[in-house]
Protein backbone atom coordinates (compact mmCIF):
# COMPACT_ATOMS: atom_id res chain seq x y z
CA UNK A 1 0.00 0.00 0.00
CA UNK A 2 2.99 2.25 0.87
CA UNK A 3 4.52 1.49 -2.58
CA UNK A 4 0.64 2.42 -4.08
CA UNK A 5 0.63 5.27 -2.70
CA UNK A 6 4.06 6.96 -3.07
CA UNK A 7 3.57 5.88 -6.83
CA UNK A 8 -0.03 7.74 -6.92
CA UNK A 9 1.95 11.02 -4.94
CA UNK A 10 4.41 10.71 -7.85
CA UNK A 11 1.93 11.22 -10.53
CA UNK A 12 -0.04 13.54 -9.11
CA UNK A 13 -3.16 11.22 -8.78
CA UNK A 14 -6.32 12.27 -6.67
CA UNK A 15 -7.97 9.30 -6.70
CA UNK A 16 -6.76 7.49 -4.07
CA UNK A 17 -8.24 4.31 -3.48
CA UNK A 18 -10.25 4.16 -6.83
CA UNK A 19 -10.23 0.51 -6.58
CA UNK A 20 -8.70 -2.26 -4.64
CA UNK A 21 -5.46 -3.07 -5.54
CA UNK A 22 -4.96 -7.01 -4.98
CA UNK A 23 -1.89 -8.42 -2.76
CA UNK A 24 0.60 -10.45 -4.45
CA UNK A 25 -0.02 -13.16 -1.97
CA UNK A 26 -3.37 -13.26 -2.24
CA UNK A 27 -2.85 -13.45 -6.57
CA UNK A 28 -0.34 -16.42 -5.95
CA UNK A 29 -2.08 -18.05 -3.12
CA UNK A 30 -5.26 -18.03 -5.54
CA UNK A 31 -3.36 -19.13 -8.14
CA UNK A 32 -1.47 -21.87 -6.39
CA UNK A 33 -5.06 -23.03 -4.87
CA UNK A 34 -6.30 -23.01 -8.58
CA UNK A 35 -3.83 -25.55 -9.78
CA UNK A 36 -3.97 -27.73 -6.51
CA UNK A 37 -8.15 -28.15 -7.50
CA UNK A 38 -7.53 -28.64 -11.14
CA UNK A 39 -5.05 -32.11 -10.13
CA UNK A 40 -7.21 -32.89 -7.36
CA UNK A 41 -10.20 -32.89 -10.18
CA UNK A 42 -8.03 -35.16 -12.63
CA UNK A 43 -7.45 -37.37 -9.88
CA UNK A 44 -10.64 -38.17 -8.07
CA UNK A 45 -11.73 -39.49 -11.73
CA UNK A 46 -9.54 -42.36 -10.81
CA UNK A 47 -12.16 -43.63 -7.78
CA UNK A 48 -15.76 -45.18 -9.29
CA UNK A 49 -17.95 -42.86 -6.80
CA UNK A 50 -20.81 -43.20 -8.75
CA UNK A 51 -22.49 -40.74 -9.44
CA UNK A 52 -21.10 -38.58 -6.62
CA UNK A 53 -18.34 -38.33 -9.42
CA UNK A 54 -20.16 -36.03 -11.45
CA UNK A 55 -21.71 -34.29 -8.09
CA UNK A 56 -17.69 -34.01 -6.98
CA UNK A 57 -16.70 -32.57 -10.03
CA UNK A 58 -19.02 -29.94 -10.48
CA UNK A 59 -18.24 -28.81 -6.56
CA UNK A 60 -14.53 -28.42 -7.39
CA UNK A 61 -15.29 -26.25 -10.62
CA UNK A 62 -17.63 -24.20 -8.67
CA UNK A 63 -14.94 -23.96 -5.84
CA UNK A 64 -12.18 -22.75 -8.95
CA UNK A 65 -15.14 -20.72 -10.47
CA UNK A 66 -15.38 -18.66 -6.99
CA UNK A 67 -11.78 -18.23 -6.26
CA UNK A 68 -11.15 -16.69 -9.67
CA UNK A 69 -14.58 -14.09 -9.24
CA UNK A 70 -13.64 -13.65 -5.09
CA UNK A 71 -9.87 -12.79 -6.10
CA UNK A 72 -8.84 -12.54 -9.53
CA UNK A 73 -12.42 -10.51 -11.13
CA UNK A 74 -12.07 -8.52 -7.33
CA UNK A 75 -15.15 -9.41 -6.51
CA UNK A 76 -14.16 -9.73 -2.97
CA UNK A 77 -14.00 -6.41 -2.46
CA UNK A 78 -16.25 -4.72 -5.03
CA UNK A 79 -19.26 -3.04 -4.73
CA UNK A 80 -21.88 -5.54 -4.36
CA UNK A 81 -23.91 -4.70 -7.29
CA UNK A 82 -21.60 -6.61 -9.11
CA UNK A 83 -21.67 -10.07 -7.73
CA UNK A 84 -25.92 -9.77 -7.85
CA UNK A 85 -25.07 -9.25 -11.62
CA UNK A 86 -23.00 -12.42 -11.50
CA UNK A 87 -25.34 -14.44 -9.04
CA UNK A 88 -28.48 -13.45 -11.15
CA UNK A 89 -27.10 -14.81 -14.48
CA UNK A 90 -26.35 -18.09 -12.26
CA UNK A 91 -29.94 -18.40 -11.01
CA UNK A 92 -31.86 -17.98 -14.47
CA UNK A 93 -29.30 -20.51 -16.20
CA UNK A 94 -30.41 -22.28 -13.10
CA UNK A 95 -33.86 -22.45 -14.06
CA UNK A 96 -33.18 -22.27 -17.57
CA UNK A 97 -31.41 -26.03 -17.10
CA UNK A 98 -33.62 -27.07 -14.28
CA UNK A 99 -36.34 -26.54 -16.15
CA UNK A 100 -35.62 -28.39 -19.17
CA UNK A 101 -34.77 -31.22 -17.23
CA UNK A 102 -38.34 -31.45 -15.52
CA UNK A 103 -39.57 -34.31 -18.04
CA UNK A 104 -36.35 -36.52 -17.95
CA UNK A 105 -37.71 -38.63 -15.25
CA UNK A 106 -39.49 -40.61 -18.26
CA UNK A 107 -36.36 -41.40 -19.83
CA UNK A 108 -34.77 -43.07 -16.40
CA UNK A 109 -36.53 -46.34 -17.10
CA UNK A 110 -33.68 -46.68 -20.29
CA UNK A 111 -31.16 -44.89 -18.69
CA UNK A 112 -30.93 -47.66 -15.82
CA UNK A 113 -31.04 -50.21 -17.91
CA UNK A 114 -28.21 -48.63 -19.57
CA UNK A 115 -26.22 -48.63 -16.83
CA UNK A 116 -27.49 -52.09 -15.49
CA UNK A 117 -26.15 -53.66 -18.54
CA UNK A 118 -23.10 -52.10 -18.55
CA UNK A 119 -20.01 -53.82 -17.70
CA UNK B 1 -25.28 12.15 -6.16
CA UNK B 2 -23.34 15.42 -7.43
CA UNK B 3 -22.45 17.60 -5.18
CA UNK B 4 -19.81 19.55 -7.94
CA UNK B 5 -21.58 22.68 -9.21
CA UNK B 6 -20.21 23.33 -12.76
CA UNK B 7 -16.99 25.33 -11.99
CA UNK B 8 -15.03 22.29 -10.22
CA UNK B 9 -16.61 19.77 -12.48
CA UNK B 10 -15.09 21.74 -15.26
CA UNK B 11 -11.60 21.57 -13.04
CA UNK B 12 -11.68 18.16 -12.39
CA UNK B 13 -12.37 17.84 -16.71
CA UNK B 14 -9.69 19.76 -17.38
CA UNK B 15 -7.29 17.81 -14.67
CA UNK B 16 -7.87 14.36 -15.85
CA UNK B 17 -7.70 14.07 -19.55
CA UNK B 18 -9.44 10.08 -19.24
CA UNK B 19 -12.45 11.54 -17.91
CA UNK B 20 -15.49 11.58 -20.51
CA UNK B 21 -17.70 14.69 -20.15
CA UNK B 22 -20.52 12.72 -18.85
CA UNK B 23 -19.22 11.76 -15.58
CA UNK B 24 -18.42 13.53 -12.60
CA UNK B 25 -15.44 12.07 -11.03
CA UNK B 26 -12.73 9.15 -12.40
CA UNK B 27 -14.31 7.61 -9.80
CA UNK B 28 -17.81 7.28 -11.00
CA UNK B 29 -16.50 6.55 -14.57
CA UNK B 30 -14.55 3.73 -13.38
CA UNK B 31 -17.59 2.33 -11.31
CA UNK B 32 -19.74 2.88 -13.94
CA UNK B 33 -17.27 0.99 -16.54
CA UNK B 34 -17.36 -1.97 -14.15
CA UNK B 35 -20.87 -2.08 -13.75
CA UNK B 36 -21.69 -1.89 -17.63
CA UNK B 37 -18.54 -5.05 -17.98
CA UNK B 38 -20.39 -7.27 -15.18
CA UNK B 39 -23.88 -6.66 -17.00
CA UNK B 40 -22.20 -7.86 -20.43
CA UNK B 41 -20.40 -11.03 -18.76
CA UNK B 42 -24.18 -11.65 -17.18
CA UNK B 43 -25.21 -12.15 -20.67
CA UNK B 44 -21.93 -13.91 -21.75
CA UNK B 45 -23.24 -16.13 -19.05
CA UNK B 46 -26.46 -17.03 -20.16
CA UNK B 47 -25.12 -17.22 -24.04
CA UNK B 48 -23.28 -20.08 -22.03
CA UNK B 49 -25.95 -21.06 -20.15
CA UNK B 50 -28.07 -22.58 -23.54
CA UNK B 51 -25.16 -24.57 -24.14
CA UNK B 52 -24.65 -26.15 -20.86
CA UNK B 53 -28.65 -26.83 -21.01
CA UNK B 54 -28.33 -28.56 -23.94
CA UNK B 55 -25.23 -30.64 -22.63
CA UNK B 56 -27.58 -31.17 -19.36
CA UNK B 57 -30.75 -32.37 -21.29
CA UNK B 58 -28.78 -35.18 -23.40
CA UNK B 59 -25.98 -36.22 -20.39
CA UNK B 60 -29.41 -36.99 -18.16
CA UNK B 61 -31.32 -38.60 -20.61
CA UNK B 62 -28.50 -40.62 -22.72
CA UNK B 63 -25.51 -40.78 -20.82
CA UNK B 64 -24.15 -43.66 -22.85
CA UNK B 65 -22.94 -41.14 -25.96
CA UNK B 66 -21.18 -38.98 -23.38
CA UNK B 67 -19.41 -41.96 -21.91
CA UNK B 68 -18.53 -43.14 -25.16
CA UNK B 69 -17.41 -39.74 -26.92
CA UNK B 70 -15.21 -38.48 -23.87
CA UNK B 71 -13.14 -41.81 -24.45
CA UNK B 72 -11.82 -39.81 -27.61
CA UNK B 73 -11.14 -36.58 -25.48
CA UNK B 74 -7.05 -36.35 -24.54
CA UNK B 75 -7.20 -36.12 -20.57
CA UNK B 76 -3.93 -34.81 -20.96
CA UNK B 77 -4.31 -32.03 -23.59
CA UNK B 78 -7.43 -30.65 -21.67
CA UNK B 79 -5.71 -31.03 -17.92
CA UNK B 80 -2.76 -28.92 -19.65
CA UNK B 81 -5.12 -26.68 -21.30
CA UNK B 82 -6.60 -25.90 -18.01
CA UNK B 83 -3.51 -25.03 -16.42
CA UNK B 84 -2.19 -22.93 -19.62
CA UNK B 85 -5.78 -20.74 -19.00
CA UNK B 86 -5.47 -20.71 -14.93
CA UNK B 87 -1.69 -19.40 -15.61
CA UNK B 88 -3.27 -16.58 -18.22
CA UNK B 89 -6.05 -15.48 -15.70
CA UNK B 90 -3.00 -15.37 -13.22
CA UNK B 91 -1.07 -12.97 -15.11
CA UNK B 92 -3.60 -11.28 -16.30
CA UNK B 93 -4.67 -10.32 -12.34
CA UNK B 94 -1.14 -9.26 -12.15
CA UNK B 95 -1.32 -6.91 -14.70
CA UNK B 96 -4.12 -5.27 -13.66
CA UNK B 97 -2.10 -4.54 -10.29
CA UNK B 98 0.73 -3.51 -12.33
CA UNK B 99 -1.26 -1.37 -13.87
CA UNK B 100 -3.05 0.33 -10.77
CA UNK B 101 0.72 0.42 -9.24
CA UNK B 102 1.78 2.64 -12.31
CA UNK B 103 4.53 -0.57 -13.30
CA UNK B 104 4.08 0.10 -16.65
CA UNK B 105 7.44 -2.87 -17.13
CA UNK B 106 5.55 -5.25 -15.32
CA UNK B 107 1.99 -4.84 -16.94
CA UNK B 108 3.53 -5.05 -20.19
CA UNK B 109 5.30 -8.35 -19.58
CA UNK B 110 2.15 -9.70 -18.27
CA UNK B 111 0.06 -8.76 -21.06
CA UNK B 112 2.42 -10.43 -23.15
CA UNK B 113 2.57 -13.64 -20.96
CA UNK B 114 -1.13 -13.90 -21.20
CA UNK B 115 -1.38 -13.50 -24.70
CA UNK B 116 1.55 -16.01 -25.18
CA UNK B 117 -0.96 -18.46 -22.57
CA UNK B 118 -3.39 -17.91 -25.36
CA UNK B 119 -2.05 -18.85 -28.12
CA UNK B 120 -0.79 -21.77 -26.30
CA UNK B 121 -4.38 -22.93 -25.72
CA UNK B 122 -5.30 -21.86 -29.09
CA UNK B 123 -2.29 -24.34 -30.62
CA UNK B 124 -3.45 -27.38 -28.18
CA UNK B 125 -7.10 -26.82 -29.23
CA UNK B 126 -5.67 -27.20 -32.84
CA UNK B 127 -4.24 -30.06 -32.11
CA UNK B 128 -7.04 -31.76 -30.65
CA UNK B 129 -9.45 -30.82 -33.74
CA UNK B 130 -7.00 -31.63 -36.20
CA UNK B 131 -7.08 -35.52 -34.40
CA UNK B 132 -10.65 -35.40 -34.42
CA UNK B 133 -10.76 -34.17 -37.86
CA UNK B 134 -8.65 -36.77 -39.21
CA UNK B 135 -10.70 -39.70 -37.53
CA UNK B 136 -14.01 -38.00 -38.66
CA UNK B 137 -15.41 -37.18 -34.98
CA UNK B 138 -17.16 -34.57 -35.96
CA UNK B 139 -20.41 -32.80 -35.32
CA UNK B 140 -24.03 -33.66 -36.29
CA UNK B 141 -24.45 -34.86 -39.84
CA UNK B 142 -20.57 -34.68 -40.64
CA UNK B 143 -19.38 -37.30 -38.06
CA UNK B 144 -18.23 -40.02 -39.72
CA UNK B 145 -15.97 -41.80 -38.08
CA UNK B 146 -13.79 -43.94 -39.98
CA UNK B 147 -15.21 -47.64 -39.70
CA UNK B 148 -16.40 -48.54 -43.16
CA UNK B 149 -16.91 -52.08 -43.94
CA UNK B 150 -14.57 -51.38 -46.99
CA UNK B 151 -11.80 -49.98 -44.52
CA UNK B 152 -12.34 -53.89 -42.98
CA UNK B 153 -11.75 -55.64 -46.18
CA UNK B 154 -8.70 -53.41 -47.23
CA UNK B 155 -6.91 -53.55 -43.99
CA UNK B 156 -7.54 -57.70 -43.95
CA UNK B 157 -6.18 -57.48 -48.00
CA UNK B 158 -3.06 -55.53 -46.64
CA UNK B 159 -0.23 -58.32 -47.12
CA UNK B 160 2.29 -57.90 -44.71
CA UNK B 161 4.73 -54.59 -44.27
CA UNK B 162 5.27 -53.27 -47.34
CA UNK B 163 1.60 -53.03 -47.60
CA UNK B 164 0.69 -51.53 -44.64
CA UNK B 165 3.60 -48.74 -44.91
CA UNK B 166 2.08 -48.05 -48.73
CA UNK B 167 -1.56 -47.28 -46.76
CA UNK B 168 -0.03 -45.49 -43.97
CA UNK B 169 1.42 -43.33 -46.83
CA UNK B 170 -1.14 -42.78 -48.62
CA UNK B 171 -2.92 -41.39 -45.66
CA UNK B 172 0.00 -39.13 -44.63
CA UNK B 173 -0.50 -37.72 -47.89
CA UNK B 174 -3.95 -36.34 -47.94
CA UNK B 175 -5.08 -36.35 -44.35
CA UNK B 176 -7.93 -34.04 -44.78
CA UNK B 177 -9.57 -36.19 -47.20
CA UNK B 178 -10.18 -38.72 -44.49
CA UNK B 179 -13.01 -36.80 -42.99
CA UNK B 180 -15.03 -36.64 -46.05
CA UNK B 181 -17.49 -39.23 -46.95
CA UNK B 182 -16.61 -42.68 -48.91
CA UNK B 183 -13.17 -42.12 -47.41
CA UNK B 184 -11.91 -45.97 -46.67
CA UNK B 185 -8.11 -45.60 -45.43
CA UNK B 186 -7.89 -45.03 -41.94
CA UNK B 187 -9.33 -47.59 -39.32
CA UNK B 188 -10.21 -47.44 -35.78
CA UNK B 189 -7.19 -48.80 -34.32
CA UNK B 190 -6.12 -45.97 -35.37
CA UNK B 191 -9.11 -44.01 -33.22
CA UNK B 192 -8.54 -46.01 -30.32
CA UNK B 193 -5.00 -45.33 -30.09
CA UNK B 194 -5.83 -41.57 -29.85
CA UNK B 195 -5.65 -40.71 -26.54
CA UNK B 196 -2.26 -41.80 -26.24
CA UNK B 197 -0.31 -40.83 -29.42
CA UNK B 198 -0.77 -40.06 -33.28
CA UNK B 199 -0.74 -43.64 -35.49
CA UNK B 200 2.74 -44.25 -35.51
CA UNK B 201 4.22 -44.12 -39.08
CA UNK B 202 5.94 -47.65 -38.33
CA UNK B 203 5.37 -50.81 -40.01
CA UNK B 204 3.29 -53.32 -37.76
CA UNK B 205 3.58 -56.98 -38.82
CA UNK B 206 0.14 -58.78 -39.98
CA UNK B 207 -0.47 -59.90 -36.60
CA UNK B 208 -1.39 -56.49 -35.44
CA UNK B 209 -3.50 -55.70 -38.43
CA UNK B 210 -5.51 -58.88 -37.39
CA UNK B 211 -5.58 -56.87 -34.20
CA UNK B 212 -6.77 -53.98 -35.54
CA UNK B 213 -9.71 -55.55 -37.36
CA UNK B 214 -11.15 -57.20 -34.23
CA UNK B 215 -10.59 -54.23 -32.17
CA UNK B 216 -12.34 -52.24 -34.89
CA UNK B 217 -15.55 -54.99 -34.63
CA UNK B 218 -15.46 -54.18 -30.85
CA UNK B 219 -15.49 -50.26 -31.19
CA UNK B 220 -18.48 -50.22 -33.76
CA UNK B 221 -20.45 -52.72 -31.52
CA UNK B 222 -20.09 -50.67 -28.49
CA UNK B 223 -21.18 -47.53 -30.32
CA UNK B 224 -23.83 -45.58 -29.17
CA UNK B 225 -26.60 -44.71 -32.09
CA UNK B 226 -26.52 -41.26 -31.28
CA UNK B 227 -22.70 -40.83 -30.56
CA UNK B 228 -22.56 -37.57 -33.33
CA UNK B 229 -24.48 -35.95 -30.43
CA UNK B 230 -21.05 -36.11 -28.03
CA UNK B 231 -19.40 -34.50 -30.41
CA UNK B 232 -21.92 -31.69 -31.82
CA UNK B 233 -22.19 -30.35 -28.15
CA UNK B 234 -18.37 -30.85 -27.77
CA UNK B 235 -17.49 -28.49 -30.94
CA UNK B 236 -20.32 -26.08 -29.92
CA UNK B 237 -19.07 -25.71 -26.61
CA UNK B 238 -15.39 -25.68 -27.13
CA UNK B 239 -15.69 -23.73 -30.66
CA UNK B 240 -17.58 -20.74 -28.82
CA UNK B 241 -15.55 -20.74 -26.09
CA UNK B 242 -12.42 -20.40 -28.45
CA UNK B 243 -14.39 -17.77 -30.13
CA UNK B 244 -14.13 -16.02 -27.26
CA UNK B 245 -10.47 -16.65 -26.74
CA UNK B 246 -9.69 -14.93 -30.18
CA UNK B 247 -11.74 -12.21 -28.89
CA UNK B 248 -10.08 -11.70 -25.78
CA UNK B 249 -6.77 -12.13 -27.14
CA UNK B 250 -7.67 -8.92 -29.83
CA UNK B 251 -8.97 -6.94 -26.06
CA UNK B 252 -5.57 -8.18 -24.93
CA UNK B 253 -3.74 -6.68 -27.81
CA UNK B 254 -5.36 -3.89 -27.70
CA UNK B 255 -4.30 -3.01 -24.16
CA UNK B 256 -0.68 -3.96 -24.78
CA UNK B 257 -0.52 -1.46 -27.48
CA UNK B 258 -1.99 1.57 -24.95
CA UNK B 259 0.03 0.42 -22.19
CA UNK B 260 3.68 0.68 -24.32
CA UNK B 261 2.15 4.05 -25.34
CA UNK B 262 2.33 4.50 -21.52
CA UNK B 263 -1.57 5.00 -21.35
CA UNK B 264 -1.83 3.34 -18.14
CA UNK B 265 -1.36 4.19 -14.63
CA UNK B 266 -2.70 4.24 -11.20
CA UNK B 267 -5.24 7.10 -12.07
CA UNK B 268 -6.07 5.11 -15.38
CA UNK B 269 -6.64 1.95 -15.62
CA UNK B 270 -10.06 0.71 -16.25
CA UNK B 271 -9.64 -0.89 -19.78
CA UNK B 272 -6.75 -3.17 -18.48
CA UNK B 273 -9.32 -3.92 -15.42
CA UNK B 274 -12.15 -4.77 -17.52
CA UNK B 275 -10.65 -6.97 -20.62
CA UNK B 276 -9.40 -8.49 -17.33
CA UNK B 277 -12.80 -9.48 -15.85
CA UNK B 278 -13.44 -10.51 -19.50
CA UNK B 279 -10.16 -13.13 -19.70
CA UNK B 280 -11.32 -14.09 -16.16
CA UNK B 281 -15.07 -14.99 -17.07
CA UNK B 282 -13.34 -16.80 -20.09
CA UNK B 283 -11.46 -18.88 -18.02
CA UNK B 284 -14.20 -19.83 -15.77
CA UNK B 285 -16.48 -21.48 -18.65
CA UNK B 286 -13.26 -23.63 -19.62
CA UNK B 287 -12.70 -24.55 -15.56
CA UNK B 288 -16.69 -26.01 -16.04
CA UNK B 289 -16.18 -27.42 -19.59
CA UNK B 290 -12.55 -29.63 -18.82
CA UNK B 291 -14.52 -31.66 -16.49
CA UNK B 292 -17.91 -32.19 -17.88
CA UNK B 293 -16.43 -32.73 -21.28
CA UNK B 294 -13.12 -34.49 -20.80
CA UNK B 295 -13.72 -36.30 -17.62
CA UNK B 296 -17.11 -38.31 -17.42
CA UNK B 297 -16.46 -41.09 -14.78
Amino acid sequence: MAERESKQEAQGASNHGMAHVAPAWLLIGTFVALLSLTGATVAVTNFDLGRYNLYLAMGIATAKAMLVALFFMHLAFDKPVNALYLLTALVFVALFVSLSLMDSVHYQPDVKSFVQGAP
Amino acid sequence: MSGTDHGTSSTIHSEHSHLAHHFETPQQQYESGKQGMWLFLATEILLFGGLFCAYAVYRRNQPEIFYYGHQFLSVKWGGINTVVLIFSSFTMAWSVRAAQLGQNRTLIACLILTLLCACGFLGIKGIEYHEKWKHGLLWASRYKPVHHPEAKTQRANVKGPEGEKANLNALAAKPAATALPGTTLPTTATLTQEKTTLPQPATPPQGTVMAAVREEEAAIHGEPKKAAVFFSIYFAMTGLHGLHVIAGMIAILWVLFRAMRRQFGPAYFAPVDFVGLYWHLVDMIWIFLFPLLYLIH
